[in-house]
């Protein structure tokens, strides 16, 4: 009967473990992979700079982050989530659904998203963003009439832009960057060429026309990426006329491979995106449920701690990994220390 | 036999017997062409296997070097205190490092041009290891200290040649011409390659700091997880199996069951993930990112894997001895435990061992319950607390450092594949050996 002993206290062992661990001593974290880089240099100050243990960070997207962090409030529920974009009205309703009311805000900087393709490939030097949405665009206008699109290479439409066919790898719907994407690079190129007048006058409401401009083409040329930045970065190394889209950090750290484009005629860098000059570019945030504050050892330190001016201020390691610092991080510090909730100003 | 049959043919009276007709010559070829399918097959095989390995260990050896600084320094008191009152401790010990070797340098009239931001670009990030260093025994302090602290991610690279002149496109991170003076400090034997102990020992760090980063606190979490995995899955397997071979009637009901142990074997290992997460996550309240959670999660995963192999080799005991033990006035249980079990004990451990390394290698259910991320970065603090503190698990791991954007880190993403390669390994020759060993033929 020796098995049936070992399984009766295997069974107790585990147990026993639910019992200890009532207690959660430790910050959890999920959300966003733009912000988890940050996060996780953060984290690994933070144990190593106060007492208390490392906070876990995990990644996922800002959707699935946000999702988590509205299950509820509890110590099974995430204490913080990381967001590429903002929060939004759907997923705030969600959140006091499940009890979760207040909701801290907490901008820490911001990201520029680029344009890059290997540094051997074609000479892809400089969009603008109606070259993306031509390219790109499910429905673009040729000759005032809205067509499917037809182009097959660069020089289709531009022939300013090399002759090579038309591949690039932009993030999925899960991802925060995807909708930066959309509004800064295909809506504004579906403005630019008068496609979403066109779309308007054959009859459609505006709002249906921008949601038609924000729809790629299906054809195998633009590709979703649901991974992250390497999964990008390993699709242009097999594709030499692959166009990818990064996060400006990550484009840094891989510069002997990677090479990237002007938008607009603005090179990106920290400089250009800190000044409003390199139109692709958001606020990253992170959210943090008010009730755990007080509740979970270290929450409060660890906000506090991530926005000071020696971790995301200019000269901190966040911006020497690429974050770009906000010039108002001093009203999001005070918004941290009096602990206000979004919506209660 | 080709060699008779040359002979034969060779000799002078040929017979029938001998001489080959027309269908045999087709049989003999169609083996012959067989054999030559079975070697190309073999051998491509082979070479996948050997391209695997070549590439696993081109990309994963330099994980095991680390280039490190050797730099004496003495930390004062005054220096401690001033650093123990900041907020970003880590940063003024790094300051007083940076300092020390600027110093040293000084001392050495090193002739290349350098200002201090080059030595920050060529040392990684130190701080925490230098402050633990002090905080652990502040006698320390005001005592000379040799330090080997880890240099940059990517004067690593260079060392390893994974970063060359030629190909160094100069940024923040570090500029062409700082390689002169990493060139120097090499040569004076400042800046040396050493085996990379914390990677193996160490836990995960920050994006930024791929010189500290070890497996060490994830081959910790894979551990319990196995622990959790070989406790109850081979007590509820194995019972379970005897069961279903020995005592369940075969009616439709326990064809049903067979059936579907079958099926759940094959189902795609997520399905369990997604099952932890709402039952034991969201149902049970367990903690998240716990090795216990992911441990109950292999476990589901691992169960059908052992009842098969248990089943099949219970199966293989013949029925004599059970007889015989009957015989004797063994009872039904009895002629089991004490006759079945024991000489079916070696195939039952093989596919134990086997499905536990199939539960090591798994990622995919893990990254629903909460271990993929940054989250191996301290050790548990006892036995206990192993099961319940959030860590992570060696594929989870490497899966991680693959994703994030230093290539110092796709390095290590490689390395750990080593490490893990080696678990496996080691545990696939264990189930061989006891294989060997015990296993009775009939």
């Amino acid at each position: 009967m020796s098995l049936l002993n070992l399984a009766t206290s295997a069974l107790a062992l585990s147990a026993f473990c639910v019992t200890t661990a009532a207690a959660r001593d430790q910050v959890q974290i999920a959300g966003s992979s733009t912000v988890l880089p940050y996060a996780s240099i953060v984290a690994e100050a933070f144990g190593e700079n106060f007492d208390f243990p490392t906070p876990v960070v995990e990644s996922g997207g800002s959707s699935s982050g946000l999702k988590r962090f509205c299950e509820g409030v509890g110590e099974n529920t995430i204490d913080i989530a990381n967001a590429s974009r903002a929060i939004r009205e759907k997923e705030i309703k969600a959140c006091a659904e499940a009890g979760v009311t207040e909701i801290i805000e907490v901008r820490i900087g911001y990201d520029g998203i680029v344009f890059a393709s290997q540094i051997d490939g074609p000479a892809y030097s400089a969009f603008q963003p109606v070259d993306i949405f031509n390219a790109l665009g499910a429905k673009v206008l040729v000759d005032g009439a809205i067509v499917e699109n037809p182009h097959q290479q660069w020089s289709d439409f531009n022939t300013q832009l090399p002759a090579a066919d038309i591949m690039a790898f932009i993030p999925g719907t899960k991802h925060g960057t995807r909708e930066v994407f959309e509004d800064k690079v295909l809506l504004k190129g579906c403005e630019v060429t008068g496609a979403m007048e066109a779309m308007m006058a054959a009859g459609m409401s505006e709002d249906d026309a921008e949601d038609a401009c924000l729809d790629v083409r299906q054809d195998g040329r633009s590709v979703d990426i649901d991974g992250d930045y390497t999964e990008t970065l390993a699709r242009i190394d097999a594709n030499p006329n692959g166009v990818g889209i990064f996060g400006l950090a990550f484009f840094e750290n891989n510069q002997d491979k990677l090479k990237v484009a002007t938008m607009g005629g603005v090179a990106p860098s920290t400089e250009t995106i800190s000044t409003g000059q390199y139109p692709v570019s958001r606020p990253l945030f992170f959210y943090i449920k008010k009730a755990h504050l007080g509740v979970i050892p270290g929450l409060k330190e660890f906000a506090s701690f991530f926005i000071a001016d020696e971790i995301s201020g200019p000269d901190g390691p966040l911006s020497d990994y690429g974050l770009v610092a906000d010039p108002d991080l001093a009203i999001t510090q005070a918004t941290v220390s009096n602990e206000t909730a979004m919506g209660s100003n | 036999m080709p060699n008779d049959t040359k002979i034969l043919n060779g000799a002078s009276h040929r017979s029938l017997l001998s001489k080959q007709d027309a269908h045999t010559q087709k049989r003999n070829s169609a083996e012959k062409r067989f054999r030559i399918y079975g070697m190309v097959a073999l051998s491509i095989g082979v070479l996948f296997l050997i391209f695997l390995f070549a590439s696993i260990l081109r990309s994963g050896l330099p994980a095991f070097t680390q280039t490190v600084v050797n730099v004496e320094f003495v930390v004062s008191q005054e220096e401690f205190n001033k650093a123990e009152s900041k907020m970003l401790k880590t940063k003024a010990y790094q300051d007083i490092f940076v300092a020390a070797l600027n110093a040293e340098l000084e001392k050495r009239n090193v002739e290349i041009a350098y200002d201090k931001k080059t030595i920050e670009r060529i040392v990684g990030k130190p701080g925490g290891t230098i402050r633990s260093y002090f905080t652990e025994d502040p006698s320390r302090v005001g005592r000379l200290a040799a330090f080997e602290l880890t240099a940059s991610s990517r004067v690593d690279g260079y060392f390893n040649g994974r970063v060359t002149r030629e190909s160094l496109v100069d940024s923040r991170f570090l500029k062409a011409v700082d390689l002169d003076l990493v060139d120097a400090l090499h040569a004076s034997g400042i800046i040396r390659q050493a085996f990379n102990w914390n990677f193996i020992t160490g836990t995960d760090s920050g994006v930024d700091n791929p010189g500290g980063a070890g497996l060490g606190a994830s081959v910790i979490g894979s551990f319990f997880m196995m622990l959790v995995v070989l406790f109850l899955s081979l007590p509820i397997g194995v019972a379970a199996s005897i069961y279903l071979e020995e005592f369940a009637p075969k009616n439709r009901w326990t064809d049903f069951i067979e059936v579907n142990i079958s099926n759940l074997a094959a189902v795609p290992s997520i399905v369990f993930g997604i099952l932890g997460l709402a039952v034991f996550i969201q149902f049970a309240g367990l903690p998240q990112s716990a090795p216990l959670v992911g441990g109950l999660v292999l476990t589901l995963m691992t169960l059908p894997t052992i009842i098969i192999s248990t089943r099949a080799s219970l199966a293989a005991v013949p029925p004599s001895i059970r007889d015989a033990a009957l015989g004797v006035g063994a009872s039904k249980m009895q002629s089991v435990f004490h006759h079945v079990l024991p000489l079916a004990m070696p195939g039952i451990l093989t596919g134990t061992i086997i499905g536990l390394a199939q539960a090591l290698g798994e990622t995919a259910p893990l990254l629903l319950i909460g271990m993929v991320g940054f989250v191996a970065r301290e050790y548990p603090d006892g036995f206990m607390s192993g099961f319940t503190d959030a860590n992570s698990a060696m594929p989870a791991q490497i899966y991680t450092w693959a994703s994030r954007a230093d290539p110092g880190f796709y390095e290590k993403a490689w390395g750990g594949i080593i490490i893990l390669l080696l678990f496996l390994i080691t545990m696939n020759a264990i189930a061989i050996i006891l294989r060997r060993r015990f296993e009775r033929r009939w």
